[in-house]
């Protein structure tokens, strides 16, 4: 069954047209990769899906409702839960007040998210802002979780962190994806990893999504064609 | 550096001790001034709700202070009158009364504040600004121009209002009422900070984008906030105008909004005891300054600028040790 189905959305992004027709479905506990070089769109899918960018076309189906006019915060209500790129948390105050403050009742509580990243409970007085870019990304990932999405959608959630720090980020993605039913949207550059934890992927290509498939179904040509600089 | 605990401490505690001392050296005047130190920082405590923890630049706070104070004044003038305020279609009286004024004075404010919000959160930065100073001066020309409650002179009430077992008419009793409703408020206030409210309060302010992200109706948050930060500074307008005896549009000025802003600015932005220490040191140098010129906004102004510049945490921020970014 599809939790999240766009179909054949464009949207414009600032002065310019940045989609000219995405179609994208995550079924229930499936792991998507949303791939694609810089610039064709992958980020303002998520602001349309997150519903931060207003009035895109088409249409954006979350659990069979149509959320294409919700406002931002009522779709993360209904469980669409962003890790939004570049992590911000909010940096004055402490882990444990981050998490606190985006707590909705649900299955996810402090001692969910702190078995998950023990990190958190260490750190749980310390201000966010002085965390390490990999704890603040453990916090982002623990701050979605706590509003208790049905949809987690990763923008980025290893970039620019150390190789043992974003080892530590996918095995967590995979720990959730294995105990978990959470639905997640990963949007991230380096297949190696991503192969660890998705179960198909979409590319997109200037604005359009040309490419839909398995993990195993992408050859060699297809990456070559899309995903090579 | 110290534990910004410590240093509310010291500074509720040096509030409370400059009075008794006075007390005893029967120096009323200071305790008059202490008073007008705790009502004026109840105000700047309010504004801090809004501005400090929202992140929302109220120029028009001006606005509830009159409120209050205009709902003691015409309150307490009924009362002394023996005039009715009105009688269809039933009879409400006036009320010497301070807890039923301060009900007054918090239920109208908080209902400008709903109304003023309500319009002004639509806005942003420098809009938000200038709605917010218009409203205010809206409420300042529409005093001036009543002439029921005295118009442009202001409205005189002889005696203090009275609250149940004090002598409110004795300087340090009724310091007393106002030390202990400031502690109460910043009590509450400070529980607020720390609630889920606060916290989501203080993340859309460094990020209203990433609040709205986990679920947080971020315009409806604001809008509570700006009705309780207008609420209390309403508060304040009331226990200001029985201070003075006294209520006139002056309350309602643009003067009054910037003054207000210059205790938090002063004592440290978003900091709980942060408009304490800044309405104490202002109050300390109009009344030091004062006496060596008339116009001692001068160096009020040069302290303004150096703390902007050099210690943006103000009193409390620059010897607390924990530090609040506000650009995140």
């Amino acid at each position: 069954m599809s939790l999240l189905q766009l179909e054949q959305i464009t949207a414009i992004y600032g002065a310019s047209q940045a989609l000219f027709g995405v179609d994208l479905t995550i079924r229930e506990g499936e792991v998507v990769a949303l791939m694609g070089r810089n610039g064709m769109g992958k980020s303002t899918t998520i602001k349309v899906i997150s519903r931060l960018l207003k009035n895109p076309q088409g249409q954006v189906l979350f659990d069979w409702q149509d959320i294409g006019a919700l406002p931002a915060h009522k779709a993360a209500r209904l469980g669409i839960g962003l890790v939004p790129e570049g992590r911000r948390c909010f940096t004055n105050l402490t882990v444990r007040e981050n998490l606190f403050a985006s707590a909705r009742p649900g299955e996810w509580d402090f001692a969910r998210v702190h078995a998950l990243f023990p990190r958190l409970e260490e750190r749980g007085d310390q201000l966010a802002g002085s965390l390490s870019g990999g704890e603040q990304q453990m916090l982002a990932i623990g701050r979605a979780l706590m509003t208790n999405p049905r949809l987690l959608i990763l923008d980025e959630a290893t970039e620019g962190l150390a190789p043992v720090v974003r080892q530590e980020i996918w095995a967590a993605i995979a720990t959730l994806k294995k105990t978990t039913s959470l639905s997640i949207l990963v949007v991230d550059k380096t297949i190696s990893e991503l192969r660890q934890v998705a179960d198909s992927v979409v590319i997109l290509e200037r604005g359009v999504s040309v490419w839909h498939g398995t993990m195993d179904a992408l050859s060699a040509d297809v990456k070559d064609r899309y995903l090579g600089v | 550096m110290i534990r910004e605990r410590y240093i509310n401490f010291l500074i509720g505690a040096l509030l409370l001790i400059v009075p008794l001392v006075a007390l005893q050296m029967d120096e009323p005047f200071i305790i008059t001034l202490a008073t007008k130190a705790a009502i004026l920082a109840l105000a700047g405590v309010g504004l801090n709700l809004a501005l400090g923890q929202g992140g929302l630049v109220s120029f028009g706070h001006a606005a509830y202070f009159g409120i209050g104070g205009y709902a003691m004044g015409i309150l307490a003038s009924h009362a002394q009158d023996y005039a009715p305020l009105m009688e269809v279609p039933f009879v409400i009286e006036g009320t010497n009364l301070m807890p039923v004024i301060w009900l007054v004075a918090i239920v109208a404010s908080a209902l400008a504040a709903l109304l003023i919000g309500a319009l002004s959160l639509r806005t942003s930065g420098v809009y938000f600004i200038m709605v917010t100073l218009a409203f205010g001066q809206m409420f300042y020309y529409f005093a001036i121009s009543w002439p029921a409650y005295g118009g442009e002179d202001g409205l005189s009430i002889y005696v203090r209002n009275q609250f149940p077992g004090v002598n409110t008419l004795d300087p340090i009793q009724f310091f007393g009422i106002c030390f202990v409703v400031l502690m109460a408020v910043l009590f509450l206030v400070n529980r607020l900070n720390k609630s889920p409210f606060g916290l989501a309060l203080n993340g859309a302010h460094q990020n209203e984008e990433r609040a709205l992200t986990v679920g947080i109706n971020v315009y409806r948050l604001r809008l509570v906030a700006f009705v309780i930060s207008g609420a209390i500074t309403g508060l304040a307008g009331a226990l200001f105008a029985d201070l003075n005896r006294f209520v006139s549009p002056t309350m309602f000025s643009w003067h009054t909004s910037g003054e207000i802003m210059v205790f938090i600015i002063l004592g440290g932005v978003a900091r709980l005891f942060g408009p304490v220490a800044g309405a104490a040191v202002y109050i300390l140098l109009e009344h030091m300054l004062g006496g060596i010129s008339e116009y001692w906004q001068i160096y009020l102004g040069l302290i303004l600028l150096f703390v902007v510049l050099f210690a943006k945490g103000g009193i409390v921020g620059g010897l607390a040790r924990r530090e609040v970014r506000h650009d995140g």
